[in-house]
């Protein structure tokens, strides 16, 4: 015999984290129409990587291997972090990227539930540090690059590095829209004549701000369906709009538009889906709020005076951290202690 | 029309209350046996004033109250006591209670009732009145009635009937205010005036039309100015503290009591009992049982306190994949390990359970902290951290994060994606907490007794020594020759 409540609502862990999946989808499908298949390649790798060391980890913690596979919080991981490698990336930096956020950033913590840093973006500093070069090549949208290859080609390069004959490397990547205006206004160039240039489309880079559209679209789906709140998207969207807007406003020479952060880098995606991530962002509204506030911050402030094209990961990562004095700040008042004369005892660390 | 408020959260389960109001409230038979426990209210058990071979009457105290909060229990049936002793009971614990089993004679056969007029008594009187007639709060809590009603200083300006009836399955309010509507509402009056209150808010959810509808009627037809307020269905919306905010945009402060912001509520049902004790004499002898789930005919009964549940639910013929019953709704209820139990003033519905009706929950996962939990406390907690503090048995942090602030409604785990019973566990780190307390008043006790014993010897030494001492001063000064004699003395002692 069971105890009360004797009925629940039919919801699970697993069907939240499919949900977020399939809101990962417009901005995949953008993916391929804008850079080709490749990324479907790494998600695949990234997928089964995740599993097996999912499973090979239950095993050894003892935990029921089923029940767990079944969650479907290991693909997510899988997915988010094989979406921030460029797609002609080695097949082991993808496999060493997801095998240290699973095993890692994610078992040795405790399994799902208790892992303090996000782990695709655990996984994703792991590789930026080590492999740097891998991991700034990226492929040029279509239409852009000198040479395009057709599928074969990429999972020849991807899986065995070996290109045609006649193809460089250097004539089918290129940095990314982030990575090119960084470099460009340190060589003295105005923000303008950057954004001259033909990577660059309406508002960020040519075919990534559509990439990063359909991640809103998704998050978006996320809203609507209640899987996320609006604190931390609005938080760190409104954050990056504001910081990006004053530098504009003050120096627009210097000082690219808010509207090119938001369409640029990992700022759509990091939004809605990585730092919304609930385990390892806050569980009340103020301190959603709070840690938002200082991921777009950090972003911004990576961005633009830091040493890596983006800052979406470490500003998760940084947040992260602070993720448990921040709730312990912002207990929303309890029913009956909000009025005068009753038992105000504080919460205590 | 009052202006209503919202409370934090709430959920939206299937109500499941269809079934059970198709037909009339129904009377149950008397069955062979009635088994009648003392302890049947919240207080201290009453005291047993009859013994075994009695002849009782219908309506013949029993049970005499015992301590401040108690109430009295009466034979609900005139018969026989065959026994006086331990029998199970529905209770959490699990464990038997004192009961009386009577032996009904069939033949109904009433006590002397006595009526009275509410006018002409004062307020003690029919306080203990009340008391005397057994009447306690039948929306399960089964607080007694008369402890509400000593408000003291206090004033009340608005006294609530709550007819909220959140929680699915249950439909005995419902069914009790579409048939005795005139009923409810000339206890309400006699409520009113024992708190002297200003206005009556008749809350009930928007789900029962037809109750709505029946008691708008019997305020207009007894010329009372009552307000009948529809409210939205949201679970759980019955409980006290919650509604009386929805109706009064009032919060009662943690730890105190709804007087103490000029409310006082009582649910239908015992407004009800009250115009039977007063009008008729009655003491609360029966009350409405709803049996539903998974049988053949769910349906109201009145059912006489003591009536076996077993017997009760045979009425409404239980399907033959049940695999157990519940007390109370699906939400709060208590599991019923064994049916063979008596009906008591805190049995508002008996549920038979199948697998297809109530499915054992998946196996819980980890807490992924998606705070759907918090979304819908409605006392505002962080359901998530008070799981983690209990599960991690960090029983101080859990009280500063306002643990008993929790008024178990289960809504957390209703809606828990990993199937966490969370409600379990707050129990249990109450219920750590309470022993621990307990331990640390004894151990307190123990060593005051044991400082206390110290002191005592440490101060009878002392006496004995000033004693001897002036003792030996007086030898000297008075017999200062005699010095052999004192060695004596001294040597003695």
């Amino acid at each position: 015999m069971f105890y009360s409540p004797f009925i629940s609502k039919p919801d699970s862990v697993a069907q939240i984290m499919l949900k977020v999946l399939l809101a990962l989808i417009p901005g995949i499908a953008l993916y391929v129409w804008y850079f080709g298949p490749a990324i479907l390649v790494s998600i695949t790798l990234a997928s089964l990587t995740a599993l097996t060391t999912e499973t090979l980890m239950l095993k050894l913690r003892n935990r029921p291997v089923m029940a767990f596979l079944k969650d479907n919080s290991a693909l997510l991981t899988a997915w988010l972090l094989a979406l921030s490698i460029p797609p002609l990336a080695p097949w082991w930096l993808v496999v060493v990227g997801t095998a240290f956020a699973i095993v890692i950033a994610k078992h040795l913590y405790g399994g799902l539930g208790n892992n303090l840093f996000n782990p695709a973006m655990i996984g994703y500093a792991v590789l930026i540090i080590s492999f740097p070069a891998q991991m700034t090549s990226w492929i040029a949208p279509h239409g852009l690059g000198q040479v395009e290859l057709i599928f074969l080609e990429q999972i020849n390069y991807i899986f065995l590095g070996e290109l045609p004959p006649d193809v460089a490397l250097d004539a089918i990547t290129m940095a990314t829209p982030l990575d090119t205006m960084k470099t460009h206004l340190h060589l003295e160039q105005h923000v303008n004549q950057i954004l001259d240039m033909p990577i660059y489309g309406r508002l960020a880079g040519q075919g990534s701000e559509l990439v990063s559209l359909g991640f809103l679209l998704g998050g978006l789906y996320l809203l609507l369906t209640r899987i996320i709140s609006w604190h931390i998207p609005v938080a760190y969207l409104g954050t990056l709009l504001i910081t990006a807007g004053i530098f504009h406003l003050l120096d627009p020479d210097h000082y690219v538009a808010p509207m090119f952060h938001w369409f640029s880098g990992a700022a759509m995606i990091g939004a809605f889906f990585i730092l919304t991530d609930p385990v390892s962002s806050p569980t009340t509204s103020k301190g959603k709020l709070i840690f938002a506030t200082g991921a777009g911050l950090i972003t911004y402030l990576i961005r633009t005076f830091g040493g890596f094209p983006d800052g979406t990961a470490f500003a998760t990562l940084l947040m992260n951290i602070c993720v448990p004095l921040i709730v312990l700040y912002t207990q929303p008042p309890v029913f009956g202690k909000k009025t005068k004369g009753a038992d105000k005892s504080k919460v205590q660390s | 029309m009052i202006k209503l408020h919202h409370f934090h959260g709430g959920i939206h389960p299937p109500d499941y209350k269809s079934q059970s109001t198709q037909s009339a409230i129904a009377q149950a038979p008397l069955f062979s046996e009635i088994v009648i426990p003392f302890h049947q209210h919240a207080g201290e058990t009453a005291k047993p004033i009859v013994q075994v071979g009695d002849h009782v009457l219908k309506g013949q105290m029993i049970g005499m109250p015992d301590g401040f909060i108690s109430s009295a229990v009466h034979a609900s049936t005139s018969g026989t006591i065959a026994a006086i002793g331990l029998r199970p009971v529905a209770h959490p614990s699990g464990l038997p209670n004192l009961c009386a089993t009577l032996i009904p004679d069939g033949k109904e056969q009433w006590c002397q009732l006595e009526p009275v007029d509410y006018r002409n008594h004062s307020q003690a009187e029919l306080q203990q009145l009340l008391r005397m007639a057994g009447v306690v709060g039948l929306g399960g809590a089964t607080f007694p009635s008369d402890i509400k009603l000593r408000i003291g200083k206090q004033q009340v300006n608005t006294l609530i009937l709550n007819a909220a009836e959140c929680e699915p399955y249950i439909t005995c309010d419902d069914m009790l205010m579409r048939e005795r509507a005139d009923e409810i509402v000339q206890g309400a009056e006699m409520l009113r005036i024992m708190v002297d209150a200003e206005q009556v808010l008749i809350a009930i959810e928007d789900n029962k039309p037809e109750a709505i509808a029946a008691m708008q009627v019997a305020v207009t037809m007894s010329g009372v100015s009552f307000e009948v307020v529809p409210i939205p269905s949201i679970y759980p919306g019955g409980s006290a503290k919650q509604l009386i905010l929805i109706l009064t945009g009032l919060e009662v402060p943690s730890g105190k009591l709804p007087t103490d912001v000029g409310v006082q509520s009582f649910n239908v049902a015992t407004t009800y009992s009250v115009y039977r004790a007063f009008a008729h004499g009655e003491p609360l002898l029966s009350r409405i049982v709803t049996v539903s789930g998974n049988v053949l005919h769910a349906k109201n009964y009145e059912a006489l306190i003591g009536t076996p549940m077993n017997e009760l639910v045979a009425l409404s013929e239980t399907l033959p994949d049940s695999n157990g019953y519940i007390m109370g709704g699906p939400m709060m209820g208590l599991p019923l390990p064994d049916i063979h139990v008596p009906v008591v003033k805190a049995t508002n519905c008996v549920i038979a359970t199948s697998d297809k009706l109530f499915p054992p929950p998946p196996p819980a996962l980890p807490c992924i902290r998606c705070t759907r939990c918090v979304e819908v406390c409605p006392a505002e907690l962080q359901p998530q951290d008070l799981y983690w503090f209990a599960k991690s048995r960090e029983l101080g942090k859990a009280q500063s994060f306002s643990l008993f602030d929790c008024i178990e409604c289960g809504a957390c785990s209703y809606v828990c994606p990993s199937h966490i019973p969370l409600v379990q566990y707050y129990r249990f780190a109450k219920s750590e907490i309470h022993a621990r307390e307990k331990e640390k008043k004894a151990a307190d006790l123990a060593r005051e007794r044991h400082e206390f014993r110290q002191l005592r010897i440490e101060r009878e030494k002392q006496e004995k020594a000033e004693k001897l001492a002036a003792k030996a001063k007086a030898a000297q000064s008075l017999k200062p020759a005699k010095t052999d004699n004192e060695v004596i003395t001294k040597s003695e002692v």
